[in-house]
């Protein structure tokens, strides 16, 4: 990363220290939720079930991998939301900082790598909620957080680029209803996506949040393995993260340039 | 005249009267409302995923479905009437909270409003059944969608749909009671950290009896948890004399809210 693109994540890193008291909560603790109420809360009803599709492993095991993805998901395509819309939009901070030698490549790459990094803060303290709530080995938890890293970085990519296109916010309410909240409910988190219809199916094999998800437990979960061949995931969200960034580039250089 | 309204105005306690004012409160939002009715509807699709996504996944994986006061029932019956219930709480929060936040202190719509005849109290209850009315209308579309997956067990489920007027009035004045000692957009974090943790932990997703005793204590003060259970005996058809205790519960919940809330806008605008 350039020298001007650190400068761009100093700058994030700044704003955190003053507002990351509110950050704590939405974060850390609603992650933390999620795994125990529906870990262990429906999964004693999973668990106990005689009649449904076995998934070979306690449901708390199943599912802590697909909600550390699903929970990078989250964080990514937040900080790349609301806060890129402020920057462009409303605080406009973006064109303060285009107004310095900083570049719209470093602006974006810098944006990124600041949101990689609260990903990681995420993700790494959510793997060790999964390893005290017994769900996984520290080792495996530990290799299951850089997948999750990769999911997030995709969704800031993809969503910077998206949020750089909108002329207000309203897009943004649109783009969680219709686009993360089916995607956290329907790629693998929660439930194996072969139960879903068939005509559905593939388009969950399409998202990317399925691909983190299969990577994610594949790393953490080593008996059960990956859904999709690793190297094809891996391979797809690195390209849809660079398309994602190039993308965001192009939008930020028409708008606040041009 | 005057005579008679002092004499109203003793009997019914102040923030209860008013209907007047409030109505033209709600005329106001209905106005402001027409040209944005696509952000509100699309608020409905929300818990109508959530149902689907139970509906072909985590049901399946729990089989054989619950037991839910001695009797087995599949898990979709079991969750949809809590869903239903945690719609019309996050339609009426989510109106009663930014929305009001944003009226009251950017908007200033209030200062406009009380250069004229209206009084805090009217716009207390005008907003609040304005704000439930967002939560009820999600709660009816999921009810008949329900209906379409036949998850109605019952011909008490009708009244469901008055359930979750009550259910939208008890979030909406608190809510917005809780939006009045707000002081920033941060504030609003306060907001998931009560109604995620409700969401969660109220028997939504399954029945209290498998949590420890001592949360199980915690859960009877959840509003959410009283809300879910009214539907849940509604729809299944299981009413009995308890459900006047859930009852009783929202409509102190709610009738506590609308005062707090017409006690803070007075101080709040008229001081």
């Amino acid at each position: 990363m350039a020298a001007p693109s650190l400068r761009v994540v100093e700058a994030g890193a700044r704003t955190y220290r003053r507002t990351f008291r509110a950050s704590i909560f939405s974060a850390f603790v609603n992650p933390a939720l999620y795994l125990v109420a529906m870990g262990i809360g429906l999964g004693r009803l999973v668990d106990t079930s005689t009649s449904g599709p076995s998934l070979g492993l306690p449901y708390l095991t199943f599912l802590a991998p697909g909600l550390l993805a699903a929970t990078a998901m989250q964080i990514g395509a937040g900080d790349a939301s609301y806060p890129v819309m402020a920057g462009i939009k409303w605080r406009k901070s973006y064109q303060a900082i285009l107004a310095t030698p900083i570049t719209v490549r470093d602006l974006i790459v810098g944006h990124l790598g600041w949101v990689t990094i609260r990903i990681t803060l995420v993700t790494a303290i959510f793997a060790m909620f999964m390893v005290v709530f017994g769900a996984t080995s520290a080792m495996q938890a530990a290799t299951a957080v850089p997948a999750a890293m990769l999911t997030g970085l995709t969704f800031a990519a993809l969503v910077t680029g998206y949020t750089a296109r909108l002329k207000d916010e309203s897009g943004l309410a649109g783009l969680f209803r219709f686009g993360i909240v089916p995607l956290f409910l329907f790629s693998g988190t929660f439930f194996p996506v072969e139960q879903l219809p068939a005509l559905i199916r593939p388009i969950a094999y399409v998202t990317p949040l399925w691909h983190g998800v299969s990577l994610s437990r594949g790393f953490a979960l080593p008996e059960v393995g990956f859904v999709a061949n690793p190297v094809v995931s891996i391979a797809y969200l690195v390209g849809l993260t660079i398309l994602g960034g190039y993308f965001a580039m192009r939008m930020f250089r028409k708008r606040l340039i041009l | 005249m005057t005579g008679s309204r002092t004499l109203t105005a003793r009997v019914i306690p102040p923030p209860l009267a008013g209907a007047g004012g409030a109505s033209k409160m709600l005329e106001r939002n209905w106005i402001v409302y027409k040209h944005m009715w696509s952000v509100i509807i699309s608020g409905f699709f929300e818990p109508l995923f959530y149902l689907f996504s139970i509906g072909v996944g985590i049901g399946v994986l729990v089989g054989d479905g619950v037991t839910y006061q001695g009797t087995t029932i599949s898990y979709i019956a079991f969750l949809a009437p809590a869903l239903m219930a945690a719609t019309a709480m996050n339609g009426a929060i989510y109106e009663s909270t930014f929305n009001i936040f944003f009226k009251l202190h950017y908007g200033k719509v209030y200062d406009g409003i009380l250069a004229t005849p209206m009084m805090p109290r009217h716009i207390a209850i005008g907003e609040i059944a304005w704000s439930l009315g967002r939560g009820v209308i999600y709660a009816v579309g999921f009810i008949v969608v329900m209906l379409f997956m036949g998850l109605i067990e019952s011909p008490w489920a009708i009244l469901a749909i008055p359930g979750a007027v009550l259910i939208g009035f008890a979030f909406a004045s608190c809510g917005m009671a809780a939006t009045t000692f707000m002081k920033s957009w941060q504030d609003f974090d306060l907001v998931g950290m009560v109604t995620l943790p409700l969401f969660l932990f109220s028997g939504t997703f399954y029945p209290t009896e498998s949590l420890p005793p001592t949360m199980q204590t915690v859960v009877q003060f959840s509003p959410l948890y009283h809300a879910a259970e009214l539907l849940r005996s509604l729809i299944l058809g299981s009413v009995g004399v308890g459900d006047l205790g859930h009852v009783a519960f929202l409509v102190g919940m709610g009738a506590v809210g609308t005062l707090i809330t017409g006690r803070r806008l007075q101080r709040l605008l008229l001081s």
